[in-house]
């Protein structure tokens, strides 16, 4: 039970990864994310999550402004409703395989 | 479709005695905590509470006026539009009629808004005729933080988020004006009972 | 990505209150140390809730284990603790995670901090750097409240010469215990973990005052902030 001594529950950035993979196609965790309040930039798996809202909020480590909200509603009919609010991210830069390219 | 798990149920619990709106679950004696953000520490010595926006005087009050306010006890249940219900919370608070009383709105609409930046939007209608408070107390203690305290908003006939923690204050406004989870499509009104979780169904 | 099937081949109890399961899961391309899987639970009429858990097992390691800890009026752990057999079906999703991970290419040192079921992550790091025949220097410095939660004593029993392990008790040690007890505050993280001057990469996992606590008290003693990452647990259920 949360009491007053303990901190909110807020968690890494890393617990929403698994969320957005049913929106983009890689993991983002190591995507380096800037907030558009601050320019406070981190890998989005270390920034702020507040999981326990009607929809995933991650904040900003450095100024706590929100940088992304996400929720995911399944239906009966086997479809789910994505939200995604991506207007506190700035600048979201990811390192992926180049399309094409041989390793 | 996901697959079914063999014997899993989870832990909602329902009622059958017509007080459970659609949609919701019984959370028993729990009460989850939701935040969307960090539990703002309140310094009650520059703590104020204000009815401003569209009126003819900003009216406002510091802790000490705040609690020299008649009280009155409130027993309402809660609905969470995460799905959850809560029956026969206990509250102490300030009718939202004595706050308002006297002003001169020049909005059907109001803002509340928070410490830590939350806002919801409300009819102004909603906050009179005994339906609304603004509480510092709870279970007869006083309201703790990770709850809402000092104080919150109190709106128990629509979905719990409208009822805002750590409120300082409430401001008319002209037009309805979508506040923190509204902008991100939930409903801008918020009935239980008509299951009004988003915005256009 | 979309949810797999994770078949339970095993299940079997950590310490008094976690469980161990052992999955084979459809498809599995494998993992890296530190990284977490999704698993969903859906009742008859539909219900969903899913959690993230920390892998515990190795790389090297063809099925996946996680370690699940017992939490006080949770929905998601009872039910994997009490009711999950061998041969049921869950779904998946996963490996998740480019920036809480360990490989043996990363050399070392590397210090691990874990308070109570934080360990987990660690479980999978020190069990890989084993595999591997690493020779990198690991230290785990493992906060928990009793001696009889202690998760992983089969990993952490085996480690190897370059791998250092101290246990550290805030509610009750073992009879002449001589080594760290309390909180994990300045004073004990100086005495115990890798200092600056070694230039560590630093991993801290556990719950959310105890890591923002420790991740202070590492800065205040000189650890460079993005040497070291951290990983919040919640206490979801």
């Amino acid at each position: 039970m949360t009491s007053i001594d303990t901190p909110d529950r807020r968690l890494d950035g890393n617990a929403l990864a698994g969320p957005l993979l049913e929106l983009f196609t890689i993991d983002l965790s190591a995507a380096m994310a800037t907030c558009v309040h601050c320019d406070g930039t981190a890998p989005l798996g270390e920034q702020q999550l507040y999981a326990d809202a009607p929809a995933l909020v991650l904040r900003c480590r450095d100024c706590t402004g929100v940088l992304l909200r996400y929720s995911a509603d399944s239906h009966s009919t086997g479809i789910a409703t994505v939200r995604a609010d991506l207007s506190g991210l700035r600048l979201l830069v990811a390192h992926v395989p180049a399309a094409g390219a041989s390793r | 479709m996901s697959t079914t798990t063999r014997g899993f149920s989870g832990r909602r619990r329902q009622r059958t005695d017509g007080r459970l709106p659609p949609g919701q679950y019984d959370v028993g004696d729990a009460f989850p905590v939701l935040s969307a953000g960090p539990t703002p520490r309140v310094d009650l010595g520059t703590w104020d509470l204000t009815v401003q926006g569209q009126v003819d005087h900003v009216a406002r009050w510091t802790w000490e006026d705040f609690t020299a306010l008649p009280h009155e006890d409130i027993t309402v249940d809660l609905h969470c539009v995460t799905a959850w219900s809560k029956f026969d919370t206990r509250w102490r608070g300030v009718s939202l009629d004595t706050l308002l009383e006297g002003i001169s709105p020049g909005g059907s609409f109001v803002s509340a808004f928070c410490d830590g930046g939350y806002t919801t939007n409300l009819p102004l209608a909603d906050l009179t005729g005994g339906r609304a408070w603004a509480v510092d107390g709870y279970g007869g203690a006083p309201l703790e933080p990770v709850h809402g305290g000092p104080v919150r908003l109190l709106v128990p006939h629509l979905y719990l988020w409208k009822s805002a923690k750590w409120l300082r204050g409430i401001a008319v406004t002209e037009h309805d004006e979508p506040g923190f989870w509204e902008r991100f499509g939930y409903h801008g009104y918020g009935d239980p009972w008509r299951e009004q979780r988003y915005a256009g169904g | 990505m979309s949810w797999a099937r994770a078949v339970v081949r095993a299940t079997c109890p950590e310490s008094a209150g976690a469980v161990r399961l052992v999955l084979e899961v459809d498809g599995w391309s494998g993992h890296v140390a530190g990284q977490h899987v999704d698993l969903r639970l859906t009742a008859e009429d539909g219900y969903t809730a899913w959690r993230s858990y920390s892998i515990a097992s190795a790389p090297q390691q063809p099925l996946v284990s996680l370690v699940v800890q017992g939490v006080d009026g949770g929905e998601v752990s009872p039910y994997l603790i009490s009711d999950v057999q061998e041969g049921d079906v869950l779904e998946l999703r996963g490996p998740i995670g480019g920036h809480f991970v360990w490989r043996a290419a990363l050399g070392g040192p590397v210090q691990l901090i874990a308070g109570g079921s934080g360990v987990v992550p660690f479980l999978s790091m020190l069990e890989h750097h084993r595999l591997a025949g690493s020779d990198a220097e690991v230290r785990l410095l493992y906060a928990l409240r009793n001696p009889q939660d202690v998760l992983g004593t089969g990993v952490l029993g085996q480690v190897g010469p370059r791998v250092q392990v101290t246990y550290a008790y805030s509610r009750s040690a073992p009879p002449g215990w001589q080594g760290p007890t309390g909180r994990l505050d300045a004073g004990v993280l100086a005495e115990h973990v890798c200092g600056p001057a070694a230039a560590p990469q630093t991993f801290v996992c556990g719950p959310t005052g105890f890591v923002e606590a420790v991740a202070g008290a590492l800065v205040q003693l000189g650890h460079v902030p993005t040497s070291i990452k951290t990983e919040r647990y919640g206490d979801a259920a």
